[in-house]
């Protein structure tokens, strides 16, 4: 075990398992929306609302069993992920929460108070999370269901076309007296392991096959292929189901699962031409796509004499100001609809916790990112590399594209914004996305084996006759 | 594959760190525009949430506020006597914005001015809710109901001064509004607030005339007139003989004859004479021998030509034309393109009751604060000085001889010395129109001066004499004075 032989990061002998530290962090994770949902309370009711033991608890709960579970079954595990997606999740209780409690947009033909529903998938999405943890003892063996994950995923992605639009967007599927879900929150973690499995061993094909031009490595024909498919897909994607940001996410993905790959910076300059051209392409005769851009130059235009979305949430911006109105004390409401529950809820966090929470908010999403690609940098495995950055890579687009979009950097689309907004399968599948990279960053941390006793290494033993 | 993880690590980190700077952008750079964008319903929410301050006159408030279930706005202004306070007051309403006082002190009265910063960080601190200032006006409410009161279903407008001060006392305007009728944002508010305006209304309620409107100001511009002679010394006795002819014919013209009303003794009058009677031809001369220049100099020393007349309200400008000969006699006798306001012509009246020093009108004499605390107080200032003492003096004197013995005998005060002047502008093509008759005048007690008035009373046409101004508009300006003279009792 000499230093040179260790490529990995991390080093591998008397790694500490960082599990008190991770404890320590969930503790100020389950407290800091305890506060949050009591100031709600006093802001709005003057008084501390009723259900908070009940929110505490619950939280409490299930922060104390994932860490249990995570002690017990990944006890190498990076320590920060659990506590940054706990705290996500439940400071987007206590929004969501918040926003229940302004009537206008509570109403029953919006659905009523939407805090329980988003409790109960809270919980799902930690049933989940603990199940992948149990379940999973090496995240190789996904590896094995790498053509299975290529269907299973494409089903999803296709599947919304053929149920109605709902806000413009065909991303979901309604399964009558259950619900609606959004397959594509799934799919992106289903693609993430069909890419890995497929590049994995396709990428030194795709890495050395290839003929230089012009300073680039042109990748031969049929290496080509699979990206032709995924783009054209993605741009299926984008005119049938009217949904810029899966299939922004989903290109991206895996451009950037190609260049780790391959290690070719030919293939991000591919990527970006061919979304490039495809996004001109279908901006050109998709009027869904030319009203999000126009509302994305002209944020502030009236509509009809009325005050567009786009002008609402940028108004509560501004009205956040540097340290905001206050929890409980915004008008994000005005946005209207069930909207700054789910696509807008950064809007409620940029007014009534101001630039500053909004930074602190942004900043965890930007240490949760990093902490998967630093599981990807400690990763052993071609494999864990690969599907760790994948994750990372498609969580990192997601929260670009919301978060760019509500805050108008760029077009809006229609996502969520992982734990914190409203919706069930969003929710699930982020917990379900951080179990797996938990799961690979406690393979890539646990200490190798001590080696076996060497005879060769033995002093020698000289047996007499 | 550790060099490409890297560098989308690096990726990554840019893609949140352009987030960070668009936040900061939006929050911070634009925040404020975006705070305070007019379509930002914030801004009236705000202004609706907590009961808004008040507009106090004579220590009572004439303004009110109570609480609504009209959506997003928890509170609605209400108006005491409605009517009567709008061109004092303005409106405030929850669907159409708010003018006049009500808007210029709009911070103060929701307490958001910054001027009540320790005031808000106090309630803050305590926890009571955000509270607005009071405005205080200088405004006498039994000169303001005598005012109203005396133009009655009558179109037209008052204004009364103090001249020691230039603390305004009465502003009525009428037809008038009830600005509690759209204070709202219902769909009866919106009626009521479109069946007020112009384009519904021929009448327009909602047209300040006592500040906002101008008129030509007739004969009652004599008096600018005989102060321009005086302080030109063209004459210096107003007893003298004024050498004026009659007939007089306006200059450059051949022989276009400036009239009088009848046949009034106006051929040599002097200055007393020429007013008690109104000599169109003595006063025509004396602003063609005085020249444009000389006549716009005293005119804009009493406040014409003035755009920023800020009461705080602002005053529509008042004009004296700059014009070829013949215009500017006829302007001397107020009939030609000249317009004043009847703040204006109540400024004439009160300069020349204060020893010929114009106080800067107000109506605004404190801000005060939630707590009490004065925040802002008017001190008087003086504005310019159109006469001499001596030669405001001999105005007076012939002033007061209209009232005594000449048009204005109508606004005669027992125990009091009241000066005056009439005025019948005539107006339209041809003079087609009714006539606008005028009325100013101020009253004397041996304790100073406490007012001085200014009435305009529009299409007045059972007269179409020079009589008119002393007919219809003397009395109210009379019942004004008597009630600011009670007061001062």
């Amino acid at each position: 075990m000499s230093s040179t032989t260790n490529t990995t990061t991390i080093g591998t002998i008397g790694a500490p398992s960082r599990r008190n530290t991770e404890l320590a962090m969930l503790v100020f994770a389950v407290l800091i929306p305890v506060f949050a949902y009591i100031n709600v309370g006093l802001a709005k009711e003057e008084a501390v609302p009723a259900g908070v033991l009940g929110y505490t608890l619950g939280l409490g709960l299930l922060a104390g069993v994932a860490h249990l579970v995570v002690r017990k079954w990944a006890p190498y595990a990076d320590p920060l992920m659990l506590p940054i997606a706990t705290l996500l999740n439940g400071l987007g209780l206590v929004f969501i929460w918040r926003l229940d409690q302004e009537p206008q947009i509570s109403t029953p033909q919006l659905g009523g108070a939407m805090a329980p529903g988003q409790l109960m998938w809270s919980t799902l999405g930690v049933a989940l999370f603990l199940g992948v943890l149990i379940f999973l003892k090496d995240h190789r063996v996904l590896q094995r269901y790498t053509y299975i994950s290529m269907v299973v995923a494409l089903v999803l992605l296709i599947a919304p076309i053929f149920f109605p639009a709902r806000f413009g967007a065909r991303i979901w599927i309604t399964i009558p007296g259950v619900g609606s879900l959004q397959p594509g929150e799934f799919a992106k973690i289903i693609i993430a392991i069909f890419f890995a499995g497929y590049l994995m061993v396709k990428r030194d094909a795709l890495a050395l096959a290839s003929r230089r031009f012009m300073g680039l490595y042109l990748p031969r024909g049929r290496d080509l292929g699979p990206i032709l498919v995924i783009w054209a897909l993605s741009l299926m994607i984008l005119v049938f189901e009217t949904d810029l940001g899966t299939s922004l996410l989903f290109f991206g993905l895996f451009v950037i699962m190609l260049y780790v790959a391959t290690e070719r910076t030919s293939w991000i300059v591919f990527g970006l031409l061919l979304s490039a051209g495809g996004a001109v392409a279908v901006a050109t005769f998709e009027s869904h796509v030319q009203v999000r851009v126009h509302n994305w130059l002209n944020p502030l235009e009236l509509l009809n004499g009325g005050v567009t979305e786009t002008a609402q949430a940028m108004y509560s911006f501004g009205s956040g100001g540097i340290l905001g109105s206050g929890l409980g004390q915004g008008y994000s409401r005005l946005i209207g609809g069930i909207a700054p529950k789910s696509d807008y809820i950064l809007a409620t966090v940029g007014e009534e916790i101001g630039l500053a929470g909004l930074m602190a908010i942004l900043l965890l999403y930007g240490l949760l990112i990093e902490r998967g690609i630093r599981t990807a940098l400690a990763a052993r495995d071609p494999f864990g590399k690969l599907l760790s950055i994948g994750l990372s890579g498609a969580f990192a687009l997601q929260v670009f594209v919301v978060a760019g979009g509500v805050t108008g950097l760029i077009p809006l689309t229609g996502m969520t914004m992982p734990f914190l907004a409203q919706g069930g399968s969003s929710v699930i599948a982020n917990w379900a996305l951080v179990a797996i990279l938990l799961r690979i960053s406690d393979t890539a941390r646990r200490p190798a084996p001590t080696p076996a006793p060497s005879t060769d290494a033995e002093m020698t033993q000289v047996v007499r006759p | 594959m550790n060099k490409p993880l890297r560098r989308v690590a690096i990726f990554c980190g840019l893609l949140v760190l352009a987030l960070l700077v668009r936040v900061n952008w939006v929050q911070f750079v634009q925040g404020d525009e975006l705070k305070n964008d007019p379509h930002n319903r914030r801004v009236a929410i705000e202004r609706y949430s907590t009961p808004r301050g008040n507009i106090i006159v004579d220590g009572k408030a004439v303004t009110g506020s109570t609480t609504t279930d009209s959506g997003d706005f928890k509170y609605k202004r209400t108006y005491k006597n409605g009517k009567m306070w709008a061109p004092v007051t303005g409106y405030a309403s929850q669907a159409f914005d708010a003018n006049q006082l009500e808007k210029l002190n709009d911070g103060i009265l929701t307490g958001t001015d910054d001027r009540l910063f320790f005031s808000r960080t106090v309630d803050m601190f305590t926890g009571s809710k955000q509270k607005g200032g009071n405005v205080v006006t200088t405004l006498d409410a039994k000169a303001q109901k005598a005012a109203f009161d005396g133009l009655g279903n009558s179109k037209g407008a008052v204004a009364a001064i103090n001249p020691e001060t230039g603390a305004i006392l009465a502003l009525a305007s009428t037809p008038s509004y009830d600005p509690s009728t759209f204070a709202g944002m219902s769909d009866k508010d919106a009626k009521a607030y479109n069946g007020l305006q112009k384009k519904n209304n021929p009448d327009e309620p909602m047209l300040n005339r006592a500040l906002r409107q101008t008129y030509p100001p007739g004969s009652t511009f004599k008096v600018v007139t005989a102060s321009a002679a005086l302080e030109n010394g063209l004459y210096n006795d107003v007893d003298a003989d004024t050498r004026s002819p009659l007939p007089y014919t306006l200059p450059d013209t051949s022989g276009v004859e400036l009239k009088n009303e009848g046949s009034i003794p106006c051929e040599n009058a002097s200055l007393r004479q020429a007013l008690r009677y109104s000599c169109n031809t003595v006063f025509g001369k004396i602003s063609a021998d005085l020249g444009n220049k000389k006549m716009k100099a005293e005119a804009e020393k009493f406040g014409f030509d003035n755009a920023k007349i800020d009461t705080p309200v602002r005053a529509a400008e008042s004009i004296y034309p700059t014009d070829n000969r013949p215009q500017n006699a006829m302007a001397g006798i107020g009939q030609a393109s000249n317009r004043a306001t009847p703040l204006q012509m109540a400024m004439v009246a009160s300069a020349v009751a204060n020893g010929g020093k114009l106080m800067k009108p107000y109506m605004v004499d404190q801000l005060v604060a939630p707590n009490l605390n004065v925040v802002q107080q008017h001190t008087p200032q003086e504005m310019s000085r159109p006469l001499s003492p001596e030669n405001a003096q001999k105005v007076q004197s012939i002033m007061e001889t209209v009232v005594k013995e000449g048009t204005g005998t109508n606004a005669q005060i027992p125990g009091v010395i009241v000066g005056g002047k009439t005025g019948t502008a005539q107006h339209g093509e041809n003079n087609k129109d009714n006539p606008y008759a005028w009325f100013i005048s101020y009253a004397k007690t041996d304790k100073g001066t406490p007012v001085a008035v200014a009435v305009v009373i529009e299409g007045s046409d059972t007269l179409r004499n020079d009589i008119a101004g002393g007919k219809l508009a003397a009395p109210i300006a009379k019942r004004v004075m008597e009630a600011v003279l009670e007061g001062e009792k």
